[in-house]
């Protein structure tokens, strides 16, 4: 097949997005047939409540069904194929998580009945706090966060809130956070009232001891940290750096997003971190992406437990019931968090136990591990060892003859695989961060990486074709830059005679 | 990669321009800002960027405002100590002007410069080459 021809859009899904509900609409055509009403008809609420201006869409049923699940249709998640979408954690989500999570126990009860008449709703997130705080070695859990950027704001505000009850507060004023950080990191610090200071990764891409000792006075509040770092490395000196930060009076915050990496294999309690958040989405295999709910659950040492986030749950014998801790930073969600999720994570964390969860990791590990030494040969590999959980490469190589890593991405999709994530960690230039799970075995592995090789191969031989991908997506090279410049935020109904 | 031989560099990749003229050496210099080539070509498509108000104080090498590109946001450092004269308006409907035209058309902003002999810590155009050879190694 020549470029040209490649660069005709798949004709099977050519239309597809450019139409909207609200073109297929006819005037006067109904999805349902509302029968007669049988009760006295109410009044209508004042005439200013009533708009006559939003045009919605008027559709048959089967429009409206053969219009969304054409759309679904398009969609490429965990259950249609390999996801390597680095520092996301894009596991496969067993089926046995959904069967618990719906159970009508679950689904039907409401938040405010009395808590005699929810004792194993809140058995659940008891056993769940009891189960976090084992595997990552803290005292206390708080299940309410309903993200990981939640967890990390809950975190620093009990780091916060902590150290104005010592009178500190004044004059700790800084959170140091390494140059490879989560974006959330440094948002979560600022929105806090702290002041960032960057603390540059060493040569080999860990933290740069030298720069943490000079960056460290009295004014220090906290460090956060993530381990493995978003190289996929694990910092051999995290407990100099903990002990390092107690020795200043400092906390350490561990961004728990890559937890997936040592499950069962290190603890962040015994490593010296004083708070870290989970994300249970990730790690614990609960549904992920798009915008459905999350769960950063905020696990703490016992000198923290007084601010955690409300509600927690407390057992006394087989009696649970809800509670405020004592000096708690306030709530973060309506009601208990997303329950939903929660009991989804606990599910997994049952089925598969302590010798499973060891087992999580070790595959985790070995996969990305098997990518690395599969594409170190065609892709340039900034940290040249052995790696965690993911692994980052860097297309400067490709760069050099003129194919970016966004085009890489592209491409990829013509191969049938969801691009890894890009340009993250910042401090790699052209990063490329791939992050399999343990969910693949060895074929779908082979599978990606044989794409990955014939890309760097297209990209030496005929860059054009690279630079042109996607061709088989419904859509072609979407203009990103335009979208960003001139979003488009409200729908308007074209003119009479307009093209939509 | 364009690097203009009149121009004094940051290692953040910005650029400071002074205008000749009668105001040189008087105190009431005034320098036009923007980021370099490489840095624009480094960056990507620029989509957004956020610039301090007319009379806002700078200070050398702190951070004066944030531009984000279709990869990331990234902060933007001053070359010179002064006070923003001017920012540059046409860039909040065309961010890309700094893609097309950095040194021209793509400027961020003027500044009334405090002390015009900054001006001297900054890179020159031969130093600020060899700079960015040595980065991308």
């Amino acid at each position: 097949m020549t470029t040209a021809e490649r660069s005709k859009a798949n004709p099977k899904t050519a239309d597809f997005g450019a139409s909207l509900t609200f073109d297929l609409s006819r005037p006067g055509r109904r999805g349902v047939l509302l029968p007669e009403p049988d009760v006295p008809q109410a009044e209508l609420p004042e005439p200013r409540f009533l708009r006559s201006d939003l045009e919605l869409p008027e559709l048959s049923q089967n429009q409206v069904v053969r219009y969304f699940l054409g759309l679904s249709r398009l969609n490429y998640g965990v259950d249609t194929g390999f996801y390597p979408l680095g520092s996301c954690t894009m596991k496969y989500n067993p089926r046995v998580n959904e069967d618990v999570g719906r159970l009508p126990g679950f689904t039907l009860v409401h938040p405010l009945q009395p808590q005699a008449t929810i004792q194993g709703a809140l058995a659940v997130l008891h056993q769940l706090q009891s189960a976090l705080a084992a595997i990552t070695g803290m005292d206390s859990i708080g299940l309410a966060p309903a993200a990981g950027a939640q967890g990390e704001l809950c975190g620093i505000l009990m780091i916060k809130t902590y150290l104005e009850e010592r009178g500190e507060s004044d004059r700790r004023r800084k959170v140091l956070i390494p140059d490879s950080a989560h974006g959330t990191n440094p948002a979560t610090a600022a929105m806090c009232g702290f002041e960032v200071v960057t603390i540059p990764s060493d040569r080999v891409g860990n933290t740069d001891m030298a720069a943490l000792e000079s960056a460290l006075d009295d004014g220090v509040a906290a460090m956060m940290l993530t381990l493995p770092s978003t190289l996929g490395l694990f910092d051999p000196n995290i407990e100099r750096i903990a002990e390092t930060l107690h020795r200043h009076g400092a906390l350490l915050y561990g961004d728990g997003a890559n937890q997936n990496a040592f499950l069962g294999r290190a603890r962040f309690g015994d490593l010296g971190f004083d708070v870290v958040h989970l994300n249970l989405h990730k790690t614990f295999s609960t549904p992920h992406g798009g915008g459905g709910p999350g769960a950063g659950p905020v696990c703490v040492k016992a000198k923290l437990a007084p601010y955690l986030p409300a509600p927690v749950v407390e057992a006394d014998g087989d009696t649970y019931r809800l509670a405020t801790p004592e000096r708690s930073i306030g709530k973060t969600t309506a009601f208990h968090g997303s329950f939903g999720v929660l009991v989804r994570a606990l599910t997994y964390i049952r089925s598969l136990g302590a010798e499973g969860l060891r087992a999580v990791s070790e595959n985790a590990v070995i996969n990305a591990n098997y990518v690395l030494a599969r594409l170190r040969g065609a892709y340039h590999l900034p940290y040249d060892h052995p790696c965690m959980h993911e692994v980052v490469f860097s297309g400067s190589r490709q760069r050099a003859k003129g194919v970016k890593t966004l085009d890489i991405a592209k491409r990829l999709i013509d191969y049938g695989f969801h691009p890894p994530t890009i340009y993250f960690p910042l401090i790699v230039d052209e990063a490329l961060m791939v992050e399999p799970t343990e969910s693949e075995g060895k074929e779908a592995l082979d599978a990606f990486c044989e794409a990955m090789l014939a890309i760097a191969r297209e990209a030496k031989e005929e860059p054009e074709l690279v630079r042109g991908a996607p061709y088989q997506a419904p859509l072609r090279r979407l203009d990103e830059a335009t979208a960003a410049r001139r979003p488009y935020l409200r729908w308007r109904a074209p003119a009479q005679g307009e093209s939509a | 990669m364009i690097i203009p031989p009149d121009l004094r560099y940051t290692k953040e990749h910005e650029w400071v321009r002074l205008a000749d003229g009668p105001s040189a050496g008087s105190g009431q210099a005034i320098g036009t800002v923007g980021i370099t080539d490489y840095a624009q070509d480094q960056l990507g498509d620029i989509v957004y960027v956020s610039l301090p108000e007319a009379g806002k104080q700078l200070t050398q090498l702190a951070v004066f405002g944030e531009i984000e590109s279709v990869k990331a946001v990234s902060e933007l450092y001053s070359p010179v100590t002064g006070k923003v004269v001017e920012p540059n308006q046409a860039l909040t409907d065309s961010p890309e002007l700094i893609n097309e035209s950095p040194y021209e058309q793509g400027w961020l902003m003027k500044v009334r410069l405090a002390d015009e002999s900054e001006i001297h810590k900054l890179l020159t155009a031969e130093q600020y080459s060899d700079y960015i050879e040595r980065e991308g190694e």
